[in-house]
């Protein structure tokens, strides 16, 4: 008997054993990855057949890859037969009040300014009728289905638009792409999906969080936003508050395309468990995100503040493929104690008089490494392309890191590149300046480092921004001293 | 308000106040005159809390209290207020938010409501015509492109704004002109009352027709040499430093 077969009766057996209602409880497989694995994810998501043989193709194909180690991280590796790649999305446990969730947590929601339901929402305490985020989820996905826009989990759209799937998924970001890519394609559980129809401006910015009850995405998401032909519209991950997470490992994939005229614009706010102070625990961030603006005059914006994970590997890229079609990275990336980020972008200039933006602001704190890695592709037929750097940073004491490494390659004589980075210190200066307004030492450098990243946040939609203000004041506190 | 005593401070072992004696009353403007490298700015940023110095010896009493012990934002809540030689710029923090801040970490400290941005707004919009400045300096970064009169002019709004009731001014003259020296000493002149003190850094008698001192000290290597009333800025300007350089002969 084959192993795949051994496992399914394994698994039926179970399924018999604990009955229906423990069924959901039992969809836990135990650690390891193999191709049953990948089957048994594809058959409990009633998957079509090119769904699994994608999965399948992406296993082939990891298992020919190594980690990357190019990056300015050191971490232990990942044991990936040690994880287990399928959890049926269970509802967590509900605390009965917030009194039973953990102080500290509850002081950093209160800091944050979150409301008191968000706050229980959040913690995984059982919420009032009034506050019915599946209701509020209910009617936003009425208003937009009136428009025509698609917004839902990725694996109902998987069933639902299998032609839009089929044409798009895996068409930015392909399988075999990198090491971490071709792993989320051969296990991905969830993500979300977004269409918006040609001509169509999403009536409100569209939010991951409206979801965060409805599924536990897990730890390898994906998403894929498709806008059509002058399409608009603004999408928002994550949020600012901690959340709980059992996960180590995160490795999502994120693909959007922009046709003709058409603008996305992705916001990320990304604060999880970046480890204690002694730099234990944590969550490694591992993320393939990328866009195409394939059609004439397309134009896509990312922007990111990063203030959370252990370890972070991210770079957020725009293949410049249309005619005057325009890219734009704004990223904040804040690191304390012992967490180390290796983020940046790629651009990669194909059509003529494209342009594109890039501007990082790092700021590391204690003992924590921070490093911009960028390329700027300027290929043969990418006539007058343009692309502006710059790439900032700022210590906060004397025990931590800041690196740059930018790459530019210009196949075209007719482009313009310019790259500006500066490192610097908050000066005794500034410190004793506000200190002598009234302001002690640690509101002086969350204000100081807002001002600083200033011209990220106003890229941020107006509450994002707001609470990005408030987590980075709450990030570094402690970093003084 | 103000009492300096002895007081003796080094910078990396170098001694660069050599036991400092000042009093300054209730409601007085005292002035401090003196070559540079004599000490001025050292002593203002003492007082303020600037932690670069050793105090070798001697202490300061402000309202009767020792405040060397004290954090500087102790100390500037509690009403000391420094106007920088050279203002610090912070890039990318709005103007009127900072003020906002230091002003209700002041209310904060003494246990006051704090105010909010809208009413802070019409507060400001007040203080700023004291010091002629336009309204789109509030939007900028703190200092951010400021010219030195633009940053003087925003020291002395923070200042009114601030309330502090012992204001030391170092060289705020210094790269002013005529007009811009007009201006700030008007709305220094404004802001007098009799349960403020002021202490104003100079290398020159000019600022001091504009404000009227109480007393005037001459500051040279580190010590206070000659303490008098107003004529004295005028003699000093007339016969230069020098003849004070010898301090025995001039007693």
């Amino acid at each position: 008997m084959s192993d795949d077969r051994k496992f399914n009766d394994n698994m039926t057996e179970q399924d018999y054993k604990y009955g229906f209602v423990t069924d959901i409880e039992a969809d836990t497989l135990p650690p390891g990855l193999n191709e049953d694995v990948i089957r048994f994810i594809s058959l409990k998501k009633k998957e079509p057949e090119f769904i699994l043989n994608y999965r399948l193709k992406a296993f082939k194909n990891w298992k020919k890859m190594t980690e990357p180690n190019w990056p300015h991280l050191s971490y232990s590796k990942t044991d990936f037969q040690a994880i287990s790649y399928y959890s049926a999305p269970k509802t967590k446990e509900l605390l009965e009040s917030l009194d039973e969730v953990d102080p500290k947590l509850l002081e950093t929601y209160k800091k944050l300014g979150i409301p008191l339901e968000e706050q229980k929402m959040l913690a995984g305490v059982a919420v009032d009728a009034v506050f019915d985020s599946v209701s509020v989820a209910t009617t936003f996905k009425e208003e937009l289905s009136k428009v025509g826009i698609i917004f839902c989990p990725i694996s109902e759209a998987i069933r639902d638009y299998p032609e839009l799937i089929k044409k798009y998924m895996g068409s930015v970001v392909p399988s075999t792409d990198n090491f971490y890519a071709a792993l989320n394609a051969a296990v991905f559980t969830d993500g979300s999906f977004v269409y918006i129809p040609k001509g169509v401006r999403s009536p409100m910015e569209l939010s991951t969080y409206f979801r965060i009850n409805a599924s536990n995405t897990g730890q390898f998401e994906r998403t894929l936003i498709i806008a059509d032909e002058g399409s608009y519209v603004s999408y928002l991950e994550g949020c600012t508050a901690p959340m709980r997470d059992e996960n180590q490992l995160h490795a999502a994939v994120v693909e959007l395309v922009a046709l003709k005229d058409a603008q996305i614009k992705y916001s990320t706010v990304q604060n999880w468990y970046p480890g204690d102070k002694n730099g234990k625990g944590g969550i490694y961030n591992f993320v393939t995100k990328r866009a195409i603006a394939q059609g004439e005059n397309s134009k896509i914006s990312w922007t990111q503040v990063e203030t959370g994970s252990a370890v972070t590997w991210k770079y957020p890229s725009v293949i410049l493929k249309g005619d005057h079609s325009v890219g734009e990275f704004y990223s904040v990336a804040l690191t304390s104690n012992y967490q180390q980020a290796d983020t940046g972008t790629k651009m990669i200039h194909i059509g003529k008089n494209t342009k594109s933006t890039i501007i990082s602001k790092g700021i590391s704190a204690r003992h924590a490494h921070n490093t911009y890695r960028g390329e700027v592709k300027v290929m043969k037929d990418a006539e007058d392309a343009r692309n502006f750097s710059q790439c900032d940073s700022i210590l906060i004491g004397d025990e931590c890191g800041a690196h740059t490494f930018p790459y530019i390659d210009v196949r075209n004589p007719s482009a313009q590149v310019e790259h500006e980075a500066t490192i610097s210190n908050i000066s005794e200066d500034q410190l004793f300046y506000c200190n002598q307004r009234g302001i002690n030492t640690e509101e002086a450098i969350a204000m100081i480092v807002n001002g600083f990243c200033k011209e990220v946040f106003k890229e941020l939609p107006m509450e994002f921004a707001v609470e990005a203000q408030k987590l980075m004041a709450v990030s570094l506190e402690g970093s003084v001293g | 308000m103000l009492s300096i005593q002895n007081l003796h401070a080094s910078v990396n072992g170098k001694e660069i106040l050599k036991g400092v004696t000042l009093e300054v009353k209730t409601g007085e403007l005292h002035a401090i005159m003196g070559l540079n490298g004599s000490g001025k700015s050292t002593l203002a940023n003492i007082i303020a809390g600037k932690n670069t110095y050793e105090i070798t010896k001697g202490d300061i009493f402000y309202k009767g209290e020792s405040i060397l012990g004290k954090a500087p934002e102790a100390r500037s809540n509690e009403g000391i207020f420094l106007s920088f030689q050279y203002p610090v710029v912070i890039p990318g923090v709005n103007n009127t938010s900072f003020l906002q801040a230091a002003y209700n970490a002041k209310q904060r400290y003494l246990g006051n409501d704090e105010i909010d941005a809208i009413d802070f707004l019409d507060l400001i919009k007040e203080k700023i015509k004291l010091v002629k400045m336009d309204d789109k300096y509030l939007r900028r970064g703190v200092n951010e492109g400021f010219s030195g009169g633009e940053k003087k002019r925003n020291e002395i709004l923070q200042m009114v704004t601030l309330e502090p009731e012992m204001a030391i001014l170092d060289e705020t003259d210094s790269g002013l002109d005529i007009d811009a020296l007009r201006i700030v000493t008007d709305g220094v002149n404004a802001f007098r009352n009799p349960s403020r003190s002021f202490l104003v850094i100079t290398h020159y008698q000019r600022i001091l027709d504009y404000l009227n001192p109480d007393v005037i000290h001459v500051m040279i290597d580190g010590k206070i040499v000659k303490t008098g009333g107003p004529e004295l800025a005028h003699v000093l300007e007339e016969k230069g430093y020098a003849w004070l350089e010898n301090p025995s002969e001039s007693m």
